[in-house]
């Protein structure tokens, strides 16, 4: 501590300490310790909090898992179901998401010029200037029943009757893919930059093909890129709010939107609390069991 | 098996630039051959062409009499080995050098087996599970060349891979690596900046500068038969004495130079055939440091002159005693630390002598700058 205060002076120290003290304490673990409370906590109104009502209780748990606060005889299949389709969706996006943005990173970090990847880096980014609603609905409007692309298809004769992407959810996954895409390229870029171009030309010299030579030399150097990237994408896929209300379907709901509803639409905030205690412990439950199962530790994935 | 390699008129260029211009070379099978140049000279180039990862904007590059057009690096019969080597870090010893036959479809059992054999030819035994961080450099040297042996390639090409290691070592894999091209018996074309390196290792050696060849021979006939200025002063260390024809009788030449009559052999122009001057043509004169003799050291020689003192370095083995001529010319003499140099540094004048069977004369040309 000393030395930290030598080195940088008593004005960036303090000010360093303060800001990510702030950060962290006010802005992570104060909201999620109220979060975690409130949601083993009765929905009262807010004069009889703190009274003899106000008592510890798991309903909104037991009403996530079966549909009622008191009886356990059947299982709340519609939360239940939204949930795991939530999370397997998740899953199938972050893979789509790795199995698109691999090339692309592999392309501008090993394959272009660097006026080249430079020029793509800025195309990627620049879209990302706007707002993540925006470009929710500019999709919406791409994808719709007079949209764009259904008026392309139906003047080149490709289809009779027009295609409804929003109730195929065509739309909603285009938007989750396209919606945190920069999260999974970076980081494989990132990874993949720092591999010797030795190492891909020594592999193709003593024989391997393309494929074999991503498989052994690229894949094993990026592993954490991947991880990183993978977690990101899964994480704020799982938890995104804006394009699922946008571009899913009347039929589709993703896990979030339940979230929003508890909170905003039934004013129940303890309950609200509960559902977004399961969906973040499930999704970092399942991170961490991806990671073991790949061998990858988190001090790699921050590298 | 062991194939021989030819370059025909081979060009590389990128844009207006050639790396490489109209090089013509046969490399016979077997054989250890050198491409010596600064850096810069095209000689990598070269090397890329060979092995595919370039192909030349012009000519053909044969290996074992087929056109190599066309045909990418995995499916030539040559291996690279990497300036720095390039071994897989992620990757145990065994199977970095078993990898060529990984991406073969060879079974387990059997890569280990070629890995073990391996390891044995490059005096690495027992050091297959190890990973590549775990090895000392010269041990990682091994492994790169076991593993480009692995396929057993027709012909291997060596990109300045002693470039990184020390001295000692260095010296050390010369005479490994020469010993092992003997073992495996194939065709090893080996790229350097480093003169020593050529000399001791080589059969033959091609001098490059600025893209081209300036002289293909053994490593006898490129340092004692230098056929341009800019070869005599790469190879080796060399005096340049500027000076005009005076007299010229068959192959010996009398220069002019620096107040001196010099008598000297004329240069090699190779094939048995010599330059021919005429009076008054300018040329370079070249004595070798090592060529020059104080005068009562006992060696025949039939020129001799006086040198200003400058001043003594001592390099061990050798004394290099730097002088000049009147100021201007610089003159370098490399004696043995055997003999006793105590009486020069109190004088001011040295006497020379070399003879004219080491005096190279050349038409004047560019030398090479370091």
């Amino acid at each position: 501590m000393k030395y930290f205060f030598n080195k940088n002076g008593p004005l960036i120290s303090t000010y360093l300490i303060i800001a990510i003290s702030f950060w962290f304490v006010f802005l992570i673990i104060i909201p999620q310790l109220y979060m975690f409370d409130l949601s083993f906590r009765p929905n009262i109104p807010s004069l009889l909090r703190g009274g003899p009502d106000d008592v510890y209780t798991l309903i909104h748990y037991k009403h996530f898992l079966f549909g009622s606060q008191t009886s356990g005889e059947s299982y709340n299949y519609v939360d239940v179901g939204v949930f795991f389709n939530t999370l397997l969706i998740a899953i199938l996006i972050t893979l789509i998401n790795l199995c698109f943005c691999y090339p692309i990173a592999f392309y501008i970090a090993k394959v272009a010029s660097p006026n080249t990847a430079r020029l793509l880096i800025v195309s990627l980014i620049i879209p990302f200037w706007i707002n993540e609603l925006l470009r929710s609905f500019a999709l919406r409007i791409l994808f719709a029943g007079e949209g764009f692309i259904n008026n392309a298809l139906l003047k080149l004769g490709l289809i009779d009757n027009g295609i409804n992407f929003i109730a195929m959810d065509v739309a909603l996954y285009t938007g989750l893919n396209y919606a945190y895409i920069l999260l999974m390229i970076f980081p494989l870029y990132n990874a993949m930059e720092t591999l010797d171009k030795n190492q891909l030309e020594a592999a193709e010299d003593l024989g391997s093909s393309m494929l074999k030579t991503h498989f052994r030399i690229v894949i094993p150097h990026a592993k954490a890129g991947i991880a990183s990237g993978c977690t990101m994408v899964f994480m704020l896929t799982a938890g995104a709010l804006a394009t699922p209300v946008v571009l899913s379907s009347p039929n589709t709901f993703w896990f979030t939107q339940l979230i929003y509803q508890w909170f905003n639409m039934n004013d129940n905030w303890p309950r609200g609390a509960a559902y977004s205690v399961v969906l973040l412990s499930v999704s970092v439950v399942f991170v961490l069991l991806m990671m073991r199962i790949f061998k990858v530790k988190i001090g790699e994935i921050v590298r | 098996m062991s194939a021989d390699v030819e370059l025909q008129n081979v060009s590389v260029s990128f844009g207006n630039f050639y790396a490489a211009k109209n090089v013509s070379v046969k490399i016979e099978k077997g054989e250890f051959f050198s491409f010596l140049g600064p850096s810069g000279c095209g000689k990598t180039t070269l090397l890329r062409a060979i092995s595919g990862f370039s192909e030349p904007s012009d000519g053909q590059i044969l290996i074992g009499n087929q056109d190599m057009a066309g045909i990418g690096p995995n499916k030539r019969p040559t291996s690279l080995i990497f300036q720095n080597l390039a071994l897989f870090p992620l990757m145990s010893v065994a199977d970095n050098i078993a990898f060529s036959l990984e991406v073969r479809g060879t079974g387990k059992v059997q890569r280990r087996k070629r890995a073990d054999e391996l390891l044995e030819l490059v005096a690495l035994s027992g050091q297959g599970d190890k990973k590549v961080h775990e090895l000392s450099g010269g041990q990682r040297q091994r492994v790169a060349i076991a593993r480009a042996l692995a396929i057993e390639p027709e012909v291997l090409l060596l990109d300045e891979p002693l470039s990184a290691l020390d001295l000692k070592l260095r010296q050390k894999m010369r005479t490994e690596l020469r010993e092992i091209q003997k073992r495996v018996g194939i065709t090893f074309i080996y790229i350097t900046h480093d003169q020593g390196e050529a000399l001791t290792m080589s059969d033959r050696i091609a001098v490059m500068n600025q893209g081209e060849l300036e002289q293909i021979g053994s490593c006898h006939n490129v340092y004692e038969s230098p056929r341009t200025p800019f070869v005599a002063t790469f190879v080796g260390e060399n005096n340049a004495f500027y000076g005009t024809v005076s007299a010229v009788d068959g192959d010996m030449v009398n220069v002019l130079a620096d107040g001196h009559n010099f008598l000297a052999k004329a240069g090699d122009l190779g094939e048995g055939k010599k330059y021919t001057f005429k009076k008054d043509d300018k040329v370079i004169m070249f004595v070798r440091p090592e060529s020059i003799f104080l005068k009562d050291q006992n060696n025949q020689a039939d020129n001799i002159f006086t040198a200003g003192f400058k001043a003594i370095e001592f390099e061990g083995n050798l004394k290099n005693i730097y002088m000049s001529i009147d100021g201007k010319q610089n003159v370098r003499c490399s004696v043995s630390n055997a003999v006793d140099t105590t009486d020069l540094s109190n004088s001011k004048n040295v006497e020379l002598k070399f003879s004219s069977r080491d005096a190279v004369v050349l038409p004047v040309g560019p030398l090479a700058v370091d």
